[in-house]
């Protein structure tokens, strides 16, 4: 037997599940599919740590969001990666205020911290920018925005140093069982063992729960549309701006980023295909729409980029979290997911303690801190100029727009876990994610991943699989 | 007949109106629209024996390539022959802009030579 | 700080633009120069540039783009002016500290007498477009493409679509065609092209290539790479018209949507931008709103010929020893305004009794028109043209004399039947 635990899906859940169980002496495998970790729902939602006032009480979701909202600070901290407590607004026109109040009402069962009504004057003078035709809103003051794929990157990251081991490009293709333990077999002949399954695999959580006899329930994606304002726009409120909710999710939010975007979105479109990840003529009308009604005069035409993610939105209405002969089972894990991720490490780790067996002791060497990904752009002139004596790497700027240096992408080439595509330099060090979106720099990405990789030129892609960027040389064999 | 063109000599883009002989095309009977010689000549050249400059890059011994041109303008149907020639050549790594790399392309009497240094 | 230099002018960019001030500053008798270039050589944009077309009215004969960067990095390099590469600007305060970085130095800082902004432009990248669909690889700016074709020697495509009309996206359709890409189309969402006639004619007629006016890209499809695009026919507002959609097979879009003056630098220093340009707000010698602050080039409007782009960096480097030299730069303050058909003017002011040649852009394309200056009643210029069109840059001069009779505080551009 290989390994003790295997975590099928390397998004937020399986890289904060893999880092929770990094700490015990386990032999610890995480699967993903794709070329990168944080490849699915992940790296493309809202970014925000809700507070907590959404989910109907003693809901999974209530339980988990509120506490993995109060872990978030922590976690975040350790891992390196940013978090900022910019607090939420849930606003409402003058007929939604009886919705607005019961979500108070509700927030407060939850457990909720701090949350209080406030009415029309007071929310233009906390945010001049919201529709004043608004007549008052939900304050949630433990609301805050986090870097999604920063996390899932730190949490798998840190996992590894701890010990853990990541298979890129695994997609599972049948999970048999042998010798009280399973065999995991992926599409290109790759075989896995090990004791334990934990399927974190998104919108494939039931294809994956299929393959281990266990499906009662069902899974399907939700597509939401995203857009992006430049950072010129970040400031155009300081809060997350909801809607008040309807049953397809909380509507369209206008959001700051940690990273100083304006982020408009998403959209709730129900869909079959589970890799449909394009964006659509309704849904940017759409996102005009709907944000215009929370904030007057967005400047759509400071859009730089939009995107489409998909949320895994389970049968029950809530997240499923499950065991059954070794198999742990996470499904639905939809908004809140992402604000959830920590409590549901937490919460899967006691159960395999609890119910499952697991006994393995704390490792010695477990170091929950990693060095956060952006470090370096966070450093003093003299600090940063020891570093470029010891690195010159550290002083040739690659990407002009977010000032990036070549030191910080072969960085994050080698450290775990590394980008071996364009996209995942860009999710590790924000290169080519400034205004002019990679237009000078990918080429010199390429080049610093081809050599670092000791790859050719032409292989190297934009996200793995068939996204290839150059086909040949121009001249000469290749 | 009359042909319009647009002048290629600058960047100032004249329309030209040709007047070609009906019997035999080649023919230029009289040009009309340009503001230069130079544009006369373009016009007479394009409907007798249309000519270009070819630009493109040719690859540099040891890897890299370097851009290169045809110093002097050749068959406009000779274009993508050329670049077939150009494609064979292995520019030494020390070359000077304004080396010629192929002599007489193809017989056209144009040579190729490097537009810039090999090396920065 | 610990390592603050002094110089005298410090110029951001070693492309054609920084190399032509700074020679023009030399030749103004200035020494203590130092050009500050992001890459590797000097050069900028015209190092990946290596089609010809460069220089008919400097050197009155036909260069590529690398040449021409040559003749003025030879001038450059053999009047010993300081240069260095792979330097890349962070930061210029208002009081004209600049922070630079590089491998050699390190993070350091410049108190500049003067600064000459020579940035250059970037290419307007997908995201402002809107387009839907998926996002794989194969989707380029025209520029990337060129610099992976040109400079890397590798090619990003096979079956090509071009989105936008302007003169990098037509020279990319002759050159990936000419390394043996199949460009099917090149689309472009206004009623006439942003590029030159010349390339229209030796980009795409020479091989065939349709340009189809009033068409955009609505749809991008292919999960990993691009495998097609949905065009469609605009209105008259710009809109698709949905009956009019069609799917082109290709793997490649390229993009040529259009150039944007990189003025991070400039916002950082506070100088006051144009909204229309994108660039600094100047006076005839292109100095901007900030004394000793001066710009020219791309960074300060987009130009079709590099030749206006040396031409303009010229006035500024001489203008910029003038100023370190404590010469009055000013004496009047004549605004310059526009119609609306007039785009915008460079320069936007007039501060002294001089021959100055004024660059404009129209907004539209129009025919047998007359380009009109003002000063209140009085017409200065009544000049006939043929075609003005927004891709052409056009110019004219108003004399000392004419600058020295203005009464009012404004002089008005105007396009007029």
């Amino acid at each position: 037997m290989k390994y003790d635990i295997t975590i099928i899906g390397a998004g937020v859940v399986g890289g904060m599940i893999a880092r929770e169980l990094a700490k015990y002496d386990l032999r610890l495998c995480l699967l993903e599919k794709e070329n990168d970790v944080a490849m699915g729902a992940t790296k493309a939602n809202s970014a925000i740590v809700h507070a907590g006032f959404d989910a109907k009480e003693g809901s999974l979701k209530a339980k988990l969001n509120v506490r993995g909202s109060r872990m978030m600070p922590k976690v975040t901290e350790e891992l390196g990666v940013k978090y900022q407590r910019n607090e939420s607004l849930v606003v409402a026109f003058a007929h939604e205020r009886a919705e607005v109040e019961a979500i108070y009402e509700r927030g407060i069962r939850n457990g909720v911290e701090g949350l209080r009504i406030v009415e029309h004057d007071e929310l233009l003078a906390l945010e001049p920018n919201v529709n004043p035709e608004l007549d008052c809103a939900l304050l949630a003051p433990t609301g805050a925005i986090v870097c999604p794929y920063e996390l899932c990157i730190a949490a798998v990251g840190n996992a590894m140093d701890n010990g853990a081991e990541l298979k890129l490009n695994f997609k599972v293709e049948s999970i048999e069982q042998k010798n009280g333990g399973y065999v995991i077999t992926a599409e290109n002949g790759e075989a896995v063992e090990t004791a334990i399954v934990i399927n974190c695999a998104g919108v494939y959580s039931e294809e994956i729960a299929k393959m281990t006899g266990d499906a009662d329930f069902t899974v399907h994606p939700r597509r939401g549309e995203y857009m992006v304002l430049d950072k010129e726009c970040g400031n155009f409120t300081k809060r997350t701006i909801f809607h008040t909710p309807t049953k397809m999710g909380k509507g369209i939010l206008v959001s700051p980023t940690v990273d100083g975007n304006l982020l408009l979105g998403p959209t709730a479109t129900d869909i079959e295909d589970k890799t449909d990840v394009s964006t659509t003529p309704e849904g940017f009308a759409t996102i005009f729409e709907k944000s215009s009604d929370n904030v007057a005069k967005i400047p759509f035409n400071k859009v730089i980029t939009s995107f489409t993610g998909l949320r895994a939105v389970g049968s029950t209405g809530d997240f499923i979290i499950k065991h059954r002969e070794g198999v742990v089972t996470l499904a639905g894990i939809e908004s809140p997911g992402l604000s959830s991720a920590p409590a549901i490490a937490e919460y899967v780790e006691q159960m395999l303690r609890d119910e499952m067996g697991m006994n393995a002791p704390v490792k010695a060497s477990y170091n929950p801190v990693r060095k956060a990904g952006h470090y370096f752009h966070d450093l003093s002139m003299e600090e940063k100029n020891e570093i470029i004596k010891k690195d010159p790497r550290y002083g040739r700027i690659v990407c002009r727009c977010e000032g990036i240096t070549e030191g910080e992408i072969v960085e994050a080439v080698h450290r775990n876990p590394g980008a071996s595509d364009v996209d995942g330099v860009k999710r590790r060090t924000r290169s080519g994610m400034g205004r002019c979106q990679g237009g000078f720099c990918s080429p010199i990405v390429v080049d610093i991943i081809a050599r670092e990789k000791q790859m050719a030129f032409c292989d190297v892609t934009k996200f793995g699989g068939a996204s290839v960027i150059n086909y040949q040389k121009t001249k000469g064999e290749n | 007949m009359i042909r319009n063109l647009t002048c290629i000599v600058c960047p100032k883009g004249c329309q030209l109106k040709v007047e070609l002989d009906d019997a035999n095309a080649k023919n230029v009977l009289a040009v009309e629209g340009h503001t230069c010689k130079r544009g006369e000549k373009y016009a007479h050249d394009e409907c007798t024996a249309p000519m270009r400059t070819l630009t493109t890059t040719a690859a540099v011994e040891g890897g890299g390539v370097v851009p290169v041109k045809t110093d002097r303008v050749i068959p406009k149907e000779m274009m993508f022959e050329c670049m077939k020639a150009v494609n064979t050549i292995r520019v030494p790594a020390d070359a000077k802009l304004g080396d010629v790399v192929l002599e007489n392309v193809l017989g056209t009497g144009a040579n190729i030579v490097t537009t810039r240094n090999v090396q920065l | 700080m610990s390592n603050m230099m002094k110089v005298d002018l410090v110029i951001v960019g070693g492309g054609p633009a920084g190399m032509s001030a700074a020679v023009a500053a030399y030749d103004a008798g200035l020494r203590n120069i130092l050009i500050l270039e992001r890459d590797r050589s000097l050069g900028g944009i015209l190092r990946q540039c290596i089609h010809n077309g460069f220089g008919l009215h400097r050197f009155k004969e036909e260069l590529t783009g690398p040449e021409y960067a040559y003749r003025y990095e030879v001038q450059v390099r053999e009047k010993n002016i300081p240069f260095k590469l792979n330097t890349m600007v962070l930061d210029i305060t208002p009081e004209k500290v600049i922070t630079a970085m590089n491998s050699e130095d390190g993070l350091f800082q410049i108190e500049a007498g003067a600064i000459i902004l020579a940035m250059g432009c970037r290419e307007r990248p997908k995201g402002a477009l809107n387009i839907c669909g998926t996002r794989p690889a194969g989707v380029f700016t025209a520029g990337t493409a060129q610099k992976f074709v040109n400079m890397d020697g590798y090619m990003p495509g096979k079956k090509v679509v071009i989105l936008g009309s302007g003169d990098i996206g037509l020279i990319m359709a002759r050159r990936m065609t000419l390394e043996g890409a199949e460009v099917k189309a090149v689309c472009e969402l206004m009623p006439y092209s942003g590029g030159l006639a010349r390339n229209i004619e030796q980009c795409l007629n020479d091989f065939g290539i349709p340009l189809m006016l009033s068409h955009t890209v609505v749809e991008i499809h292919g999960k990993d790479r691009v495998t097609g695009v949905t065009i469609a026919k605009v209105d008259e507002r710009r809109k698709p018209i949905a009956e009019t959609r069609q799917y082109i097979e290709c793997d490649t879009l390229l993009l040529s949507v259009g150039l944007l003056p990189e003025n991070e630098l400039t916002k950082s220093a506070k100088i006051p931008l144009s909204p229309i340009t994108g660039g600094a707000t100047v006076d005839q010698n292109r100095q901007t709103e900030t004394e000793g602050v001066f710009a020219c080039g791309n960074v300060l409007h987009v130009h079709d010929l590099v030749d206006y782009v040396s031409e303009e960096a010229e006035i500024a480097g001489k203008a910029a020893v003038a100023y370190l030299e404590g010469k009055a730069l000013s004496g009047r303050n004549i605004k310059l305004a526009t119609d609306g058909k007039v785009r915008y003017t460079v320069p936007q002011r007039i501060t002294a009794e001089e021959n100055v040649t004024v660059y404009f852009r129209v907004a539209d394309v129009y025919r047998d028109v007359r380009i009109v200056v003002r000063d209140g009643e009085n017409v200065l210029v009544n000049k006939k043209k043929q075609k003005v069109a927004p891709g052409e840059m056009e110019s004219l001069t108003l004399t000392a004399e004419m600058i020295a009779g203005v009464t009012g505080d404004t002089l008005s551009f105007s396009i007029e039947q």
